[in-house]
């Protein structure tokens, strides 16, 4: 195969990635890297790289949409972004003294679990007599966003546990490279009660940072490979803006449904790559 | 604290937010395409071979190197250079959202965009 097909094929398998990381608030990495690695016989640390560039176009490319339209809090997802930099600052200088392939391994037992849990429907909206959160009021982050009746309002639950959750997801991804985005939808989702739509959406604007803040360090390692890199932003990026357009109209309970099935692959694949060892 | 923002006020902000992301993120298709075109009308026809971890030359590591390439025509240097503007793009829009909560008065998100953003420029040098 030459580098011609070799890119278009890239390039095609990245539009999935890009449409479905935008859909699911998970980034594209789970097909980038497993595509790379087992499909091209890439080495990991090239596909490390790459992987990278897919989650900051999906990140880039879904948000302006999702932020124009007010899926996105960008509020809560100002607030949670403290902590998963400062999580991700804590794993990465971590990576030495621990054990990171059992850690892969619990982890993805973990994601297991929570793959079931999102697949139960929840009301969307919460009844109006529960007691509001304070911290939510205090940092003004009830909101409300599009759904095909009008602007609907919700308001956020248990911040200080959100923020606890987004702080391990923060040292997961600083520790492990991967799987941020899935602690960062379920804390929002099973841990602040924010409408599904808005998990997915407000996930989709943060792993954007969260990537770019390693990105730094593989660049300089020499991890970004331009050939390799080229097919998949350019075939990522055009998949995530596909995939914004849908957000809008698509069921609530078919998102849950594709998410929960995506988690499931992500979570195969580490316990796939901790216990055979991912190079 | 701050009074509780209008409806009007986070409509404004995240129309700006919102532009700048697709801004950044359609500069820098650009520059990958162009640089892409050209990198495959030169090696298009080469085998790749990703097997072995070479690394990357010292020229695509940083950023006065991936300069110095673009401008002297190279599809490669190009598609780094496209690349480095997607990775400053979420960066810039953490910047952004700071200046944009200033304009309309909002302190305590000000406060969160610098944090996270000396955060997030801590972690890139480093």
């Amino acid at each position: 195969m030459n580098t011609l097909a070799f890119s278009a094929t890239i390039a095609a398998a990245s539009f999935c990635a890009g449409f479905l990381g935008s859909l699911t608030g998970l980034g594209g990495g789970f097909i980038v890297t497993p595509l790379l690695t087992l499909v091209f016989g890439a080495d990991i640390r090239y596909a490390i790289g790459a992987s990278l560039i897919s989650i900051i176009a999906t990140s880039s490319g879904a948000a302006a949409a999702y932020v124009k339209e007010g899926f996105t809090n960008l509020r809560v997802g100002m607030v949670l972004e403290i902590a998963t930099v400062v999580g991700a600052l804590i794993g990465a200088s971590l990576v030495a003294v621990f054990p990171t392939r059992a850690l892969t391994v619990t982890f993805g037992t973990m994601l297991l679990v929570s793959a079931y849990l999102t697949t139960r429907p929840r009301p969307e909206q919460q009844s109006a007599d529960l007691v509001p959160d304070r911290m939510a009021a205090r940092l003004h982050l009830d909101s409300e966003y599009p759904t095909s009746e009008g602007p609907s309002r919700y308001s956020v639950r248990n911040v200080p546990g959100g923020f606890a959750l987004m702080w391990l997801a923060g040292v997961l991804s600083g520790l492990l490279g991967i799987g941020s985005g899935a602690v960062k939808v379920l804390a929002m989702d099973q841990v602040m009660h924010l409408p599904f739509k808005v998990s997915t959406a407000t996930s989709n604007f943060m792993i954007g940072v969260t990537a770019a803040a390693s990105a730094g360090v593989y660049l300089r390692h020499g991890y970004v490979d331009p050939g390799l890199a080229m097919p998949v932003m350019l075939g990522v990026l055009a998949g995530s803006m596909v995939g914004a357009r849908l957000l809008f109209g698509a069921r609530t309970a078919r998102l849950r449904l594709l998410f929960a099935v995506v988690i499931v692959v992500i979570a195969l694949e580490m316990i796939y790559h901790g216990a055979f060892g991912r190079g | 604290m701050s009074t509780r923002p209008t409806h009007e006020q986070d409509v404004r902000v995240q129309q700006a937010v919102g532009n700048l992301l697709r801004a950044g993120v359609l500069l820098a298709a650009l520059v990958v395409l162009a640089g892409g075109v050209l990198f495959l009308l030169r090696h298009g026809g080469e085998v790749p071979d990703y097997r072995v971890f070479h690394g990357e030359p010292v020229d695509l590591r940083g950023f006065a190197g991936i300069v110095r390439d673009a401008f002297s025509g190279s599809g490669r240097g190009l598609v780094q250079l496209g690349l480095l503007l997607l990775v400053a793009t979420p960066v810039a829009r953490v910047a952004f959202t700071a200046i944009a909560f200033a304009y309309e008065r909002d302190r305590t998100y000000v406060l969160v965009a610098l944090l996270v953003l000396s955060l997030l420029l801590k972690s890139l040098a480093g």
